[in-house]
């Protein structure tokens, strides 16, 4: 197996406030990894480090065995942030438009031809949002959008899909069914990093677990986390847990 | 990093999530969402495709004008080398004097049948060809600043462009330079933009301290420098013409400047349309996908300082801003994609400009002052519309 994002001895700090220290952990080709911690742990900033958004204090981070600096293959990574990070609220912005997004970092400043369309409409199938591709992101529910996000992945043929909290303000159904979506994804090859405060669902889909409280506590798969005492030691030192059943 | 903000969202139409099952599987689950405006009309997108044509036609058609008043300034230009080659092969006459001339005359008729008296006169050209390409590049550019939330950039950049006139008087005053203070006005407010990207990026995000620091401050000093130059030489500009825009500012070689300042602006979005449109719309995810964000930051701050000094001609340096922000706001109102929303920009644009032009031409008022009250207008016309069609965004 080869690694799709390799961190080693990775420290972050905000100033005076030290948000990763000495974080080390792979992610394989094909992994679907769970992050998880309390809220303030550094879970985002060590997505963003991964992703080259942010530049380490200390230690090395490389994408699909490139150095993170050196890495310009954009279009291998599909990003959903947090919601409320873009202008998907305020700007008229049509799905399709959205999606073929995507397809930029393919194209350059070329045009784009009937093989990115066909990509695009292909993905919006996959996702299931065909038929609102010509409505407006701010029309759509909270679950749609983010699987216009996905999409948008797709049509850039992503290797790699990270999502920071994708379901914040999603209502329960559709959050399965976005979950759902994320597994028969992993399942076709795709490697996923999740970021989810619901360590429930984390623990129902992910093979695989990073459990950070500004250190790294857990890293490993799925039956050896939920055997450890990881949880209540990253935990202990914040915040409550959230655990819903499912 | 999570917390009680996990419930802001919650207004989301649950009705909608709740059919969303059977689509992953097949992809035709019927969806009872919110009141969706429904897709634009055929009818409707000819319209605005016809419209824009026809703007393009006419921002060609002055653009050919000022290249024509360029043109036959030149000694000879009957004998212009290229154009005397064209002569003799073709057996045309492509003398733009000549061109030129008939341009005027086909005013004087168009003023015998308006009962006018403005189109037979070269300077009055000069001046709707610099409105009418400003109703295209200003709206252009705006589009992106609008919704990147940097509308205050533009006014900024305004002021920047006024300290810019300013140190252009004195330096034509100084050296006996011959040039227009537009192209002074041009460099300064370029290092301007430059500036307040430098600052911006420093302080993490268009915050507004460093843009209203570098607002008044570039102005302040322009009105020092213009105080101070008056005290011991003789500035023969009227200050009040730059800050309000005024029909006679126009210059030919300030329409010129305009002329290629939107040749290289509409060919520079034509080409980076994608990227700007990813940066504007979803900034983090176009870090990402490793677009240069901070080089397209920097590349529209840029044209935005170009536009407005070609545009601060006709509007002046106070009214600028509105014709970056307000047809945008019109076509943010009504457009169903980004893509209509710089089409309606640009129609809206160019009304205001034509609209305004009239309206300050028959009551013999400011054209800056004009035009702004016309875009106002559309703007509160595209609000009702949009209320009347049902199109309001609602969230409950």
């Amino acid at each position: 197996m080869t690694s799709v994002v390799d961190v080693r001895n990775v420290s972050f700090a905000y100033g005076d406030s030290l948000a990763l220290e000495e974080v080390t952990l792979t992610v394989e080709n094909g992994d679907f990894l769970g992050l998880i911690g309390p809220n303030g742990s550094g879970k985002t900033t060590l997505l963003h480090v991964m992703l080259g958004l942010l530049s380490p204090d200390s230690g090395s981070v490389r994408l699909f065995d490139q150095p993170i600096e050196e890495f310009e293959a954009g279009e291998r990574i599909g990003y959903v942030s947090q919601k409320a990070t873009d202008r998907g609220g305020t700007m008229p912005v049509t799905v399709r438009e959205c999606v073929l997004m995507g397809r930029f970092a393919h194209v350059g400043h070329g045009r784009l031809n009937d093989e990115d369309h066909e990509t695009v409409a292909d993905a919006l199938e996959t996702v299931g949002i065909a038929d609102l591709a010509d409505q407006q992101m701010n029309q759509l529910s909270g679950g749609q959008r983010q699987r216009a996000y996905i999409a948008r992945a797709l049509a850039s043929e992503a290797d790699l899909l990270a999502l920071d909290e994708p379901t914040v303000g999603v209502d329960a159904e559709s959050r399965d069914e976005f979950y759902r979506l994320l597994d028969s994804l992993n399942r076709s090859g795709i490697t996923i990093i999740l970021i989810e405060h619901d360590i429930g669902v984390v623990t129902d889909r992910a093979n695989r677990i990073a459990c950070i409280n500004t250190e790294l506590y857990h890293h490993g798969d799925t039956e050896s986390f939920v055997e450890s005492e990881a949880l209540s030691e990253a935990y202990g030192k914040t915040g409550e847990i959230v655990h819903h059943h499912h | 990093m999570t917390g009680s903000k996990d419930h802001d969202h919650d207004h989301d139409d649950e009705s909608s999530d709740t059919h969303e099952t059977a689509a992953v599987d097949g992809g035709t689950a019927a969806y009872g969402g919110p009141t969706i405006r429904s897709r634009p009309s055929h009818l409707r997108r000819n319209i605005e495709l016809i419209g824009v044509a026809l703007v393009g036609v006419l921002a060609a058609a002055m653009i050919g004008f000022i290249a024509l008043d360029w043109l036959r300034r030149y000694p000879g230009a009957d004998a212009f080398g290229p154009l005397e080659a064209v002569y003799s092969a073709t057996g045309i006459d492509p003398a733009a004097g000549y061109l030129f001339d008939q341009f005027l005359i086909a005013g004087e008729w168009i003023d015998h049948f308006l009962g006018t008296e403005v189109f037979q006169y070269a300077f009055m050209w000069r001046n709707i060809a610099t409105g009418v390409l400003v109703g295209v590049v200003a709206p252009l550019v705006g589009t992106y600043l609008v919704h990147r939330q940097m509308a205050l950039i533009g006014e900024t950049l305004a002021h920047t462009a006024f300290a810019g006139v300013a140190v252009g008087l004195l330096f034509v005053a100084v050296t006996g330079w011959q040039g227009s203070l537009l192209y002074v006005a041009l460099v300064v407010s370029v290092i301007g933009a430059l500036g307040v990207q430098w600052l911006t990026e420093r302080t993490n995000s268009f915050g507004d301290v460093p843009i209203a620091i570098m607002l008044t401050g570039s102005f302040a000093v322009g009105t020092l420098l213009i105080s101070w130059g008056r005290g011991f030489m003789s500035i023969g500009v009227d200050i009040e013409e730059f800050l309000f825009g005024s029909l006679s500012v126009v210059s030919a070689s300030g329409s010129r400047l305009m002329a290629a300042l939107t040749v290289g602006v509409v060919a520079i979005v034509a080409v980076t349309y994608k990227q700007l449109l990813f940066i504007t719309f979803d900034e983090q995810a176009a870090r990402v996908a490793r677009l240069n964000v901070s080089a397209y930051n920097t590349l529209l701050v840029v044209m935005t300082a170009v536009v407005v000094v070609g545009a601060m001609q006709v509007l002046g340096v106070i009214l600028v801003a509105g014709m970056l922000v307000i047809p945008v706001a019109a076509a943010s109102q009504i457009a169903h994609s980004f893509r209509e929303t710089l089409f309606l920009s640009i129609l809206f644009g160019q009304l205001s400009i034509l609209g305004g032009y009239t309206f300050a031409l028959t009551q013999s008022l400011p054209s800056g002052g004009s035009i702004i009250v016309v875009a106002i207008g559309i703007y509160l016309a595209a609000i009702a519309v949009s209320d009347r069609s049902g199109a309001a965004i609602s969230l409950h």
